[in-house]
């Protein structure tokens, strides 16, 4: 992504924290990273990478315990930490909205899907009218592939399958017309037929509305599907970031390449045992000095353990954080 | 919907009669009878007295001529504290009383109640959650008794701002209706408080504040409305008890209504007036738990009423 571009939405030294009665969980230690617009931009990491918090972190959803403990995120070029409660009520949902995991359980079963498609557009501009609301929830429906969209709006969530649901969910997310969407997880809990038709549908209204996606998944073939480009946490840390080829064909950081060698490959036609990533995620209450992955890492070397590693620039918006890259670095000059 | 109705009315009647058959024989099992007092009457009044009300009769025969009198809408006449007067006319006379002493009290406990236990969620872990716990805590274990004694000294003896007794006037009715409301008003609250807390936690919270909606309204739209069945299943019986009187707030307050009553008529052996009483409560409380399962289906589209009811 060239400088002179207007970006989105910029993510400085983003830290997050939680303070449990156990200690702090540093669950995003410093991450940065910056969108421009349509730009659909990959999360992937394992559970308990930050991921998730550092979305919620961003439209404002970020519960207690948590708290932002520094760092800024510009959106438009205003920093939303500096937003107050009214004002990030307004943001949330007009300028980002955000889809769920979980379709099953995020709509309120006590009201219809009309309702709470109108409701997310009435509460940010009452003076449009019930009449033009439930003509724009129709239109919505109809754009997320529901078929007679003016019976749907008056059934009730548990009459509507688990696809449906989410479909409903992307809707109600678009109805404002936000500039980003943040999806988290959006497919996880959808089998897999259902999984393509809505990363078929969240493509297709992508290209439609030009608007930018945040995508969190620990599945990098979504990845491969839908995104422009990738950042790769692990421990609450990004690891690496680039666009979809660097991450894929020429990946940098040992746990980027560990992810990539742990998953399944159709083009492949020797059949391999898949090797896994030896180990398990740091204790986050106790992380480690230096590199979050170096006890895992088959790389390791005496000073991942005991310094943070610098972000190398790998070129053309490429980074990766790790010692080996940084010392390869130094050689060559 | 209709059918479902139906359904529940006949068993409401089968109900009934049960109660009413069990009541029959407990209150025959308790001893004495409605024409001893202090002065023992002589063996042949006793016999007369017996004889003319049917009592001289064995128990299944009394038994079988009351349900046949009662499905003729004739409950009987007092033998003792309202000498010859039919039965339903006291209740006619009495339950208007309590009727309104309770729904004012019903009122007060959910408009009240609610909102307490809404607030204390919404401030959950903060002080003024701890406060109101502390009243909520404080109003289900002082007995009645306790409140009403108290209410009488500081606002009827010491303050003279209320009527110690009697309804005369909407003044005289807080002290009753407070003494009523204040242990279900408390017992709503915590009720409210953890079903609060637990639709403050459920996904479509977070669904709604992500397409920002208000703090307010999403306390008040999206979680009361699902956290209103536990609260809704304690008002039915709630309802039904508290505007057939409660004894205690009648009996400090000198309310004339039929909770009070109802006890006084126990202790006289008035067994005309036990039963109709006894059958009048039942059939309110059934009547309250039908309408709290139909309020079920207004409140949660996804409950099918007339599933549940077949199991």
């Amino acid at each position: 992504m060239e400088n002179n571009e207007k970006k989105l939405i910029e993510v400085k030294d983003l830290k997050v924290s939680f303070f449990t009665p156990a200690g702090e969980v540093k669950a995003v230690g410093g991450i940065s990273y910056e969108m421009g617009y349509s730009e659909v931009m990959g999360i992937v990491g394992e559970s308990g990478s930050g991921k998730s918090v550092e979305a919620y972190t961003i439209i404002g959803l970020l519960a207690s315990p948590g708290k932002v403990v520094g760092g800024e995120i510009l959106f438009e070029g205003k920093n939303l930490l500096e937003y107050d409660k009214k004002q990030m009520e307004d943001f949330r949902g007009r300028e980002v909205s955000m889809i769920f995991q979980n379709p099953m359980t995020c709509l309120n079963p006590v009201y219809t899907i009309g309702n709470q498609l109108m409701e997310a557009l009435l509460c940010h501009d009452k003076s449009i009218g019930r009449e033009e609301a439930r003509n724009r929830a129709i239109e919505m429906l109809t754009l997320v592939g529901i078929n007679n969209p003016d019976k749907r709006i008056k059934q009730y969530p548990h009459e509507l399958s688990g696809g449906m649901r989410q479909r409903v969910m992307i809707a109600m997310g678009l109805i404002c017309h936000p500039k980003l969407l943040i999806a988290d997880e959006p497919t996880t809990a959808l089998d897999v037929t259902i999984q393509a038709q809505i990363l078929e549908l969240m493509k297709d209204i992508q290209k439609k509305t030009q608007m930018s996606i945040i995508f969190i998944t620990h599945n990098l073939g979504v990845v491969a599907e839908i995104c422009d480009k990738v950042s790769v946490m692990y421990a609450g840390k990004i690891v690496e970031q680039g666009n979809v080829n660097d991450i894929f064909y020429n990946p940098s950081h040992p746990y980027t390449k560990g992810l990539l060698r742990s998953m399944p490959r159709v083009d492949e036609t020797i059949y391999e045992r898949l090797i896994p990533i030896e180990g398990s995620p740091v204790d986050m209450l106790n992380p480690p000095e230096g590199c979050g992955f170096g006890a895992r890492c088959e790389h390791c070397m005496k000073i991942c353990l005991r310094k943070q590693p610098p972000t190398v620039e790998l070129g053309n918006g490429h980074r990766a954080a790790c010692w080996l890259l940084a010392t390869k670095e130094k050689e060559g000059n | 919907m209709a059918k479902y109705i139906c359904k529940r009315i006949i068993m409401a009647i089968v109900v009934l009669l049960l109660i009413a058959s069990l009541t029959f024989l407990l209150m025959n099992l308790v001893p004495g009878g409605p024409f001893l007092s202090e002065k023992a009457p002589s063996q042949a009044v006793l016999d007369a007295l017996n004889a003319k009300y049917g009592l001289d009769q064995p128990l299944h025969i009394q038994l079988k001529n009351y349900m046949v009198n009662a499905l003729h809408g004739d409950f009987g006449v007092s033998l003792k504290m309202q000498k010859n007067r039919p039965v339903t006319d006291i209740i006619i006379e009495m339950f208007p009383v309590s009727l309104r002493v309770g729904i004012v009290a019903v009122i007060v406990a959910v408009i009240c109640g609610v909102p307490m236990g809404c607030i204390a969620a919404y401030y959950r872990g903060g002080k003024m959650d701890s406060f109101l716990r502390v009243v909520m805590t404080l109003g289900i274990s002082i007995p009645g008794f306790v409140v009403a004694t108290l209410l009488l000294i500081f606002f009827g003896v010491k303050l003279h701002w209320l009527p110690t007794m009697g309804l005369n006037g909407w003044t005289s009715y807080i002290m009753p209706a407070f003494t009523l409301a204040f242990y279900p008003m408390c017992y709503l609250g915590r009720l409210s408080r953890s079903s609060m807390l637990d639709a403050i936690n459920q996904d479509y919270i977070r669904t709604a504040r992500a397409k920002g909606v208000k703090g307010k309204a999403i306390i008040f739209k999206h979680a009361l409305r699902n956290a209103l069945i536990p609260v809704v299943t304690y008002l039915g019986p709630l309802t039904a008890g508290i505007v057939t009187g409660g004894f205690v707030a009648e009996t400090v307050f000198c309310i004339p209504g039929l909770g009070r009553y109802f006890v006084q008529s126990v202790l006289n052996r008035d067994y005309p007036i036990i039963m109709a009483t006894t059958i009048f409560l039942a059939a309110l409380v059934i009547l309250m738990n039908l309408v709290v399962d139909i309020l079920y289906k207004v409140i949660d589209p996804r409950i099918d009423i007339t599933k549940g009811g077949e199991h």
